[in-house]
């Protein structure tokens, strides 16, 4: 088991470096530098060359990037062109921010979806099931900003149930350890302040969780179904077990491996892609800060954007692994 | 009285637009305490559908129908609610499957699987539920229980999950054992040691043992009584003696004649029963073994054969069966009327 994680953390290294090689040409490539960005179209050739020489762009781009892996070993991610702040700083403020998120809106998918899933089952054929199916499709194709959108004009503006935007009341001066504002209140027993950031995360994470939502239910659905004509939920129904044994013990745990796969596919997809949602709720985390990011060519940032998320999937995607090793004796790591 | 009386057993499952299909129709038989009652036909011929009506585990599902009666210990099993019969499965009546590996759950330790079986209907918990799933392990026959409590179904051998199922099967000691072709998927040394462990089983607590099979030497080593099954219906229903020595049916005969025989001459070739068993005349129409049968007669086709009952209790459904030798005809058969009106 230890062994496993260790070897997966290690395939983590050539992964990154062979990214970081792909990152770094493919950026440079790119029309348009930072400096255009910076200046607009009125600089002259002379300005641009100062903001190039300034930056380190001007030096040949093996140079560049043997500076660029130095600082990685270092952790070090360098500084932003357009805040002029340290990327890792930056990233240390906005990324909990998205992770909570994050966490709300797979929280919200799968604490609906699986239960879901299994009704339409085992309700096969009736409206739950065709409204559950029916439901998930139209969950799939609303983008995602649009139901955001929808949501903050009714339950914030109109019925002021939610606020608006932010992710906390900036008035309730709570105090900041990790940046993760539901965990800073409640490890600084600031009980207002975890619950007004929770109470943030509601709308955003309902809106991000639609399509993590929709997936879950269809595939939980149809694993569910599957696994109800396996002989050994026959061979339970046999031994006379009580409906609920069977179900729980029988068939939802046989019938969540694939879901859990899906799962740690879509929470890294949620991490890299809250961009819209952030966007309209004014939420303060890392999606909208990379999208001024990709305007501005601020390559450090992209750089370790990318980096990060590349690790943050490798990570989701061992956690998939150890759980499914948990659920699934036949897929036992040693 | 018998402990299970099958009456009239009748399973169709209709789909819109198409002919319903009549699985079983009309099975009737029954089991006394303690005897070893076999099931016996080809695939397709219903057994296994029978058995799980008796059970209530057909899968639900719209079309389904069953009719006819099956009473056990006095109460008809097929009027009783969901409730009722969970409390009846695994504890009164249980049964073994085909299919060791895929009827384990392979998620789930042996020994929960065990344990679950006492929990629910014996009330154990903890410590007491598995030190008795061990022994229940042992007595079937599986070497080292208490470590094999902890494995799943995948890190066990094929006979060893068949030893398993059967453990769960009598964990509650039930009066009626239901076994769905227990042996078709293990190898033949293994089958040996699966049916003598049954007949042992069977032997010791007085269960009786219902023996759903194609395989006619498993009849032969174990069952008193034997129902041979053809398109849905009993066709015939004898002792174990008397039908291998003198077997009444067309089907029946032709059943006994299929069986390669070692003391067979080296030129003789087998006798498999023309054609297949899907070639199947709609018991209304006629004898639904007809279209198929050597001994076939014209009044085969028209209306069903009735069933005869004979001297010796035992009974076939046929007009022209085959000859005993030494026995006076007109003595030997009385037509009884069939047990119900043909169409419902």
């Amino acid at each position: 088991m230890f062994r496993f994680i260790i070897r997966r953390l290690l395939q983590l290294i050539p992964t990154l470096f062979g990214l970081s090689i792909l990152l770094f040409i493919w950026l440079r490539r790119l029309p348009g530098g930072p400096e255009t960005a910076i200046l607009g179209e009125r600089g002259t050739p002379e300005m641009r060359a100062a903001i190039r020489n300034n930056l380190g762009l001007d030096e040949p781009i093996l140079f560049q990037y043997g500076r660029f892996v130095r600082r990685m070993i270092r952790l070090d991610l360098g500084t932003s062109i357009s805040t002029k702040r340290e990327v890792t700083t930056e990233f240390l403020q906005r990324f909990p921010g998205t992770v909570e998120l994050t966490i709300t809106a797979m929280v919200i998918a799968i604490g609906i979806g699986i239960p879901l899933g299994y009704l339409a089952a085992r309700r096969r054929g009736r409206l739950l099931d065709h409204m559950s199916v029916g439901g998930s499709l139209i969950g799939i194709c609303i983008p995602v900003f649009f139901l955001a959108y929808i949501l903050k004009a009714i339950f914030s503006e109109n019925l002021g149930w939610f606020p608006s935007s932010g992710r906390q009341d900036p008035t309730l001066g709570a105090t900041r350890i990790t940046n993760f504002f539901v965990l800073d209140g409640l490890m600084t027993r600031e009980w207002d302040a975890a619950a007004d950031a929770l109470w943030h995360l509601i709308l955003p994470g309902i809106a991000l969780a639609s399509i993590p939502l929709a997936i879950i239910v269809r595939i939980t659905r149809a694993s569910v179904l599957e696994v109800l004509n396996e002989d050994f939920v026959r061979t339970a129904e046999a031994k006379g077990l009580t409906e609920n044994v069977v179900r729980r013990r029988h068939v939802l745990r046989n019938s969540l491996l694939p879901v859990v796969t899906s799962i740690g596919l879509l929470t890294g997809g949620l991490l890299s892609g809250a961009v819209l949602t952030e966007t309209v709720f004014a939420f303060s985390g890392i999606g909208a800060f990379v999208a001024e990011a990709i305007s501005q060519r601020d390559y450090p940032v992209l750089m370790g954007f990318i980096m990060i998320i590349a690790v943050v999937y490798v990570l989701v995607n061992l956690i998939v692994d150890l759980s499914y090793s948990l659920i699934d004796p036949r897929v036992r790591v040693r | 009285m018998a402990l299970l009386e099958v009456d009239d057993l009748s399973v169709t499952f209709a789909r819109r637009g198409q002919r319903a299909v009549h699985a079983v129709d009309g099975v009737s038989f029954s089991v006394d305490a303690g005897e070893v009652v076999g099931l016996v036909g080809e695939s397709g011929c219903g057994k296994s559908v029978t058995s799980l009506a008796i059970m209530g585990l057909l899968p639900k599902q719209p079309g389904l129908r069953v009719g006819g009666k099956a009473v056990f210990d006095g109460t008809d099993l097929l009027q009783l609610d969901d409730r009722s019969r969970r409390d009846i499965r695994g504890r009164d009546i249980a049964m073994i499957f085909q299919d060791p590996l895929s009827s384990l759950n392979p998620v789930v330790p042996i020994g929960l699987q065990v344990t679950e079986v006492l929990t629910r209907h014996r009330g154990m918990k903890g410590d007491v539920a598995t030190k008795e799933a061990a022994r229940l392990l042992d007595r079937v026959g599986i070497p080292d229980p208490t470590r094999r409590l902890k494995e799943y179904p995948h890190q066990l051998s094929g006979g060893m999950r068949q030893r398993a199922l059967i453990a769960m099967a009598v964990a509650c000691q039930p009066r009626l054992l239901i076994a769905d072709e227990p042996t078709t998927a293990l190898d033949v040394t293994i089958q040996a040691q699966i049916l003598e462990l049954l007949k042992d089983l069977v032997r010791d607590s007085g269960t009786a043992l219902v023996m759903i099979t194609h395989d006619l030497g498993v009849v032969a080593g174990m069952c008193d009584s034997i129902n041979v099954l053809y398109g849905g219906r009993v066709v015939e229903t004898a002792r174990r003696r008397p039908l291998f020595r003198e077997p009444r049916h067309p089907y029946t005969v032709g059943l006994l004649g299929s069986v390669p025989r070692l003391d067979a001459g080296r030129g003789e070739r087998l006798n498999p029963i023309p054609g297949s068993v899907r070639d199947l005349l709609p018991w209304p129409d006629g004898c639904a073994f007809s279209p198929r049968c050597t001994r076939r007669l014209d009044a085969c086709v028209g209306e069903p054969p009735e069933l005869v009952l004979a001297h010796d209790g035992r009974s076939y459904r046929c007009v022209n069966p085959a000859p005993v030798p030494g026995l006076a005809r007109a003595a030997d058969a009385a037509p009884v009327p069939a047990p119900r009106e043909e169409e419902k």
